[in-house]
């Protein structure tokens, strides 16, 4: 089996919020000094699901990133979790794609990939949160998708995969090759192993051009783009906490009864 | 672009009657059509659709397209995209609505592609912009940390997911009139690649977090499942149900199912109690919508702190008891 997963580079999504900043002219988020970025959560989780299928039935897992500047460190950390090979997508004409140009970047790197049965996504990127890329992705690849899987299986030829619902979950069965988006529910990352970094170190990780995928310059073009994000800004709070306090913990939550208790909310 | 006209929602249907969701894209859709003057119509799919049709009449819709197949009972991803697709490429609407649900995250995006058009997800504002007239969506992004505004401008139909709870649904008047439209959904089930073996309903335990009028949620600070019993205590107190954060459920000390959060619940009741959680933003983003929110957690610099009405600071094992103590009191009065 041949599994080719989508990861993102993003600036940290657990960064706490007093920290985060937007720069609302170029509509980016600084991130505060020093804190790296990392591979988005959710595509995190399905290199995890690639690396169990490999361990489960065998398989080679491709890794493909768009990004800029230190795109290839995302790469890396799933080639050190498991994953066989990596290629960067990097050209000043992938910045700032909406999620229908990434889409369609993504699926010429896969065309030029090749063969393939599988195509993991996350469920959606940890930034911009949109979970579109790919569903689009598989449309335009001309593939079935299954989205935001908690559970996937190689079964009867194809694939055996839980989505997750509000109340439960539904059982899918797919045929390959498809496209599934995943959940953190298919378990938590696997740590990289030391022999794994020391391969991931020494791989070769090749960077695609735009020329080398063979893009159509009209379809990244900026006023080809079908949504245009308009406005970035920080929702201002103005919540004002109460601090309730006691000569010890078991006295200020006593107080914190009393006073719930006088504004009616309990 | 002329071409595309009038709004059209993809309703839903939840054991047999509109769903919720339903009703809110029919409040926000007759606010936008009658802010632009267009046409508000909705797409109902399902197996057996009775008088609904006419019920989404009653709250706000010009027109109805009943889609009726026994294939179209539940969800079908292949199914529904195909046949939304189609009366998409028939009516050529300049807006398609559609519900940020388990339904319409998987629909909307498949439609985008199909139809090349422009989509934004989990819209928690819609307006129409007075200049050009195209609908500007608001919607969180990075967690909920800002909040970004997008417009389609060059593709039709401008598609939105609008997150659940977040505008007023449409009210009912049982004299308004308008056109119910059986369309032939033809579903060729040799199309549809994927099969659905399975539909698995997990009944959570105690009080439903969407419906909960109290919520008591644990953190990664609560330690243990058997810790986490003390959330289940406080909960049962104020006949509420219980939240967690991520990291608890993924620690195992609690069901999934009880995530609160951007990928979790969005719940809001009166009372949000959050116990020994930091308050990031994603998980804020499921409970911001509660009357009062109480914090209790050791560190003053917390987020949580920031966003609650009521805090005190200090450890959760010495707070509780104490705090349960005198609830009890003070409720059997
Ligand atoms: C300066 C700036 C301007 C922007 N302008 C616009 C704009 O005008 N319109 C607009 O819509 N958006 C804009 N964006 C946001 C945009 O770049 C989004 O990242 C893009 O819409 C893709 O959607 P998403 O990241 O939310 O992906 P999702 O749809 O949430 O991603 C789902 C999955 O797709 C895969 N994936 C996504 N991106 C990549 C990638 N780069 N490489 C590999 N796999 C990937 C991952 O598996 C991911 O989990 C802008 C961003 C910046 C920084
Ligand atoms: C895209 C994305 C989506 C996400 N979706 C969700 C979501 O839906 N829901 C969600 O919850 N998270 C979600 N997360 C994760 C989220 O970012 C945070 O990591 C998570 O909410 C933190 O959980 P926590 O507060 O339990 O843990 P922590 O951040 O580790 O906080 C634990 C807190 O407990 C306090 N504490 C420790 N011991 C005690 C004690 N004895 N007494 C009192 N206080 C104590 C500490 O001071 C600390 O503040 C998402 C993340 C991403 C990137």
């Amino acid at each position: 089996m041949h599994i080719i997963v989508c990861v993102k580079q993003i600036p940290d999504p657990e960064i706490p919020s007093a920290k985060f900043k937007i720069d609302p002219a170029t509509k980016k988020v600084v991130p505060p000094a020093g804190v790296p970025p990392v591979i988005s959560v959710f595509d995190e989780r399905a290199v995890e699901a690639a690396c169990q299928l490999k361990d489960k039935n065998g398989a080679k897992i491709t890794v493909i990133s768009m990004g800029q500047g230190k795109v290839a460190d995302v790469v890396k950390h799933a080639l050190s979790m498991g994953a066989d090979d990596g290629i960067t997508l990097q050209d000043s004409a992938f910045e700032n794609l909406d999620s229908y140009g990434t889409a369609y970047v993504l699926s010429k790197a896969i065309q030029k990939i090749g063969e393939y049965d599988l195509v993991l996504c996350g469920r959606q990127a940890a930034d911009w949160d949109s979970g579109q890329v790919g569903s689009i992705l598989a449309e335009m690849l001309g593939i079935p998708v299954v989205t935001i899987a908690r559970n996937i299986q190689a079964a009867d030829g194809g694939l055996r995969v839980e989505r997750v619902l509000k109340d439960g979950y539904e059982v899918v069965q797919a045929p390959m090759p498809c496209l599934v988006t995943v959940s953190n529910e298919v378990g938590l990352p696997r740590l990289p192993t030391g022999m794994g970094i020391i391969t991931a170190t020494r791989k070769k990780i090749p960077a695609w051009t735009a020329q080398d995928i063979e893009i159509d310059p009209a379809q990244v073009a900026p006023e080809g783009a079908h949504t245009e994000i308009v406005k970035l800004s920080v929702p201002i709070r103005d919540v004002q906490c109460e601090i309730v306090t006691g000569k010890d913990a078991g006295e200020a939550a006593v107080e914190l009864a009393v006073r719930l208790r006088a504004a009616n909310i309990i | 672009m002329d071409t595309h006209k009038g709004i059209l929602l993809c309703g839903e249907i939840e054991k047999g009657t509109l769903a919720p969701i339903t009703m809110e894209l029919l409040g926000i859709g007759r606010v936008l059509a009658d802010k632009t003057g267009q046409e508000l119509s909705i797409l109902l799919m399902g197996s057996d659709i009775g008088g609904l049709g006419e019920e989404a009449l009653a709250y706000g819709a010009d027109k109805v397209y009943v889609a009726e197949n026994p294939l179209l009972e539940h969800y079908h991803s292949d199914a529904c995209t195909m046949v939304a697709a189609d009366l998409c490429r028939k009516a050529l609407p300049s807006i398609l609505l559609l519900g940020n649900t388990d339904a319409g995250r998987d629909l909307a995006p498949r439609l985008a592609a199909r139809l090349q058009a422009g989509l934004a997800t989990d819209a928690v504002e819609l307006d129409i912009d007075p200049d050009t007239g195209i609908l500007v969506v608001t919607r969180p992004v990075f967690g909920g940390n800002a909040l970004a505004s997008v417009m389609v401008r060059k593709v039709r139909p401008q598609i939105a997911t609008v997150r659940p709870k977040t505008v007023k649904p449409a009210e009912k008047d049982a004299s308004r009139q308008g056109q119910v439209i059986r369309m032939v959904a033809e579903v060729d089930s040799s199309t549809l690649k994927v099969q659905v073996v399975e539909r698995v309903e997990e009944k959570v335990e105690g009080v439903r977090l969407e419906d909960a009028e109290v919520v008591v949620s644990g953190g990664r600070g609560i330690g243990s499942s058997q810790s986490y019993e003390m959330i289940w205590e406080l909960a049962r107190l104020l006949d509420g149900a219980v939240g967690a954060t991520r990291p608890a459920c993924e620690e195992g000390w609690i069901s999934m199912l009880h995530q609160v959060g951007q990928t979790g619940k969005m719940v809001s009741p009166k009372l949000y109690i959050a116990v020994a959680l930091s308050g990031a933003m994603q998980h804020i983003a499921g409970c911001s919508g509660s009357k009062c929110i109480v914090a209790i957690n050791q560190d003053p610099e917390a987020n949580i702190f920031k966003v609650a009405h009521y805090g005190v600071v200090g450890d959760y094992k010495e707070i509780l008891p104490a705090f349960m103590g005198k609830l009890k009191e003070l409720l059997a009065k």
